[in-house]
């Protein structure tokens, strides 16, 4: 059993939204604050490893043609879970992330993960694999955030790091988020190409 | 229900919030699909089409099936399978009938499922047109009407888009930012762009 590996590679070397590109949607809209990014990497997470784990308990039982709709459903029932418990638990949280909770669905982490590892594989794996993908995209989720605040507001979680610090209200805004996504993806191909 | 209703909501859903430069719905397919301008408006006239389609189904479902039967917890899942299942038919029409658009945007269609602009826009219909449970007057109007808007808002940014990479294909970029990295700041520059649009009063 190689599970360790599994679990390692989705948090540096697959990372969702570094290297892979995948769920940007979700990433650029909800980092205006690292709280709320921290909310959303972990419902995602949640997500993945529910949607993860069901997947590959079922994937025998359902037929090649109509696997997507079926993963959906699967993924479709976890997101109204997480939607409901936020909704309980912590009504401001569930206020500022808005239509972008419901959204996971539609999130390309979650059916990528579904349909390219757990529908072929063993549920440890699939389960060390949503992990791993889970933090690592939490973690995405996290450092974009915290440029976005830290540069937005001169805050971090809401303590002041930069006193005396002219705000730069765009990185605040969405035009910022673009920004520093590109920046972060060149910057990360620019390490990528010091290695090779 | 008044034209300054439906001026504001063009506007708005065009312009000041657009889907993909302001609301991130979609920005997959945007970042994907947007290197030349021939696909990219395949590919919004595709989204425009579902859009438009779903904003009306997901109407009635959510009016006449989730509420009346205290349902709407059941919203996503729904939601998800309307789409799904108007984009297979939607597919399957189109392989039927017109078999040169499908040649055109045939491969397009089955990525729309997972196009968050289209769950996006059924979702905030439902938000801004519904009010405790209750349809506001002439919400389903506003819903489609929505839906169009949205839909050419995706097709402006897309076209802009498009155009703008076409160009960037013949200018000195450096290596590391090439393709997805200079996408995303071409990106940032044109919300920058459009959030000029944010004074507009009505």
């Amino acid at each position: 059993m190689k599970l360790l590996p599994e679990f390692l590679k989705g948090i540096i070397k697959q990372n969702p939204i570094f290297v892979l590109a995948l769920g940007l949607c979700p990433v650029l809209a909800v980092s205006t604050s690292v709280k709320n990014a921290l909310g959303m990497g972990a419902a995602a997470t949640f997500v993945l490893v529910g949607s993860n784990c069901i997947v590959s308990l079922i994937k025998k039982g359902v037929p090649d043609t109509i696997r997507i709709p079926c993963f959906i459903i699967v993924i479709a029932t976890f997101v109204t879970i997480a939607e409901l418990v936020m909704k309980a638990y912590s009504p401001a949280l569930n206020r500022a992330l808005g239509i972008y909770v419901p959204l996971i669905v539609v999130n390309c982490v979650v059916l990528g993960r579904a349909e390219a590892f757990a529908s072929r594989r063993t549920l440890p794996a699939s389960l060390a694999d949503a992990l791993g993908m889970g933090i690592g995209f939490t973690l995405g989720l996290a450092l974009i955030s915290a440029v976005r605040e830290l540069l937005g507001s001169g805050q971090l979680l809401g303590y002041t790091l930069l006193p005396g610090f002219q705000p730069a209200l765009m990185m605040a805004l969405p035009p910022g988020a673009l920004l520093v996504i590109g920046g972060m993806l060149g910057f990360f191909n620019l390490l990528k190409g010091r290695k090779e | 229900m008044n034209a300054g209703h439906f001026l504001a909501i063009f506007i708005s859903s065009i312009f000041v919030s657009n889907v993909i430069l302001s609301r991130f719905l979609g920005l997959c397919s945007f970042i994907a699909i947007s290197k030349e301008t021939r696909p990219a408006l395949a590919m919004s006239s595709a989204v425009l089409f579902v859009i438009v389609m779903s904003s009306a189904i997901t109407w009635v479902v959510y009016n006449y099936l989730l509420i009346p039967f205290d349902l709407a917890y059941l919203r996503t899942i729904s939601f998800i399978l309307v789409i799904a299942s108007c984009v297979q038919l939607v597919e399957m029409v189109i392989r039927k009938f017109m078999p040169a658009l499908y040649r055109v945007f045939g491969i397009y269609l089955p990525l729309i499922t997972v196009n968050c602009a289209v769950l996006g826009v059924a979702v905030l219909n439902t938000d801004m047109f519904f009010s405790r449970g209750k349809p506001l007057p002439g919400s389903f109007i506003f819903s489609v009407f929505q839906g169009v808007c949205v839909g050419i808002g995706y097709t402006l940014a897309m076209l802009l888009m498009s155009a703008i990479r076409e160009r960037l294909e013949y200018s000195r970029v450096p290596e590391a930012v090439r393709e997805f990295p200079i996408a995303f700041v071409t990106a940032s520059l044109m919300s920058l762009s459009f959030m000029g649009f944010n004074g507009f009063r009505f």
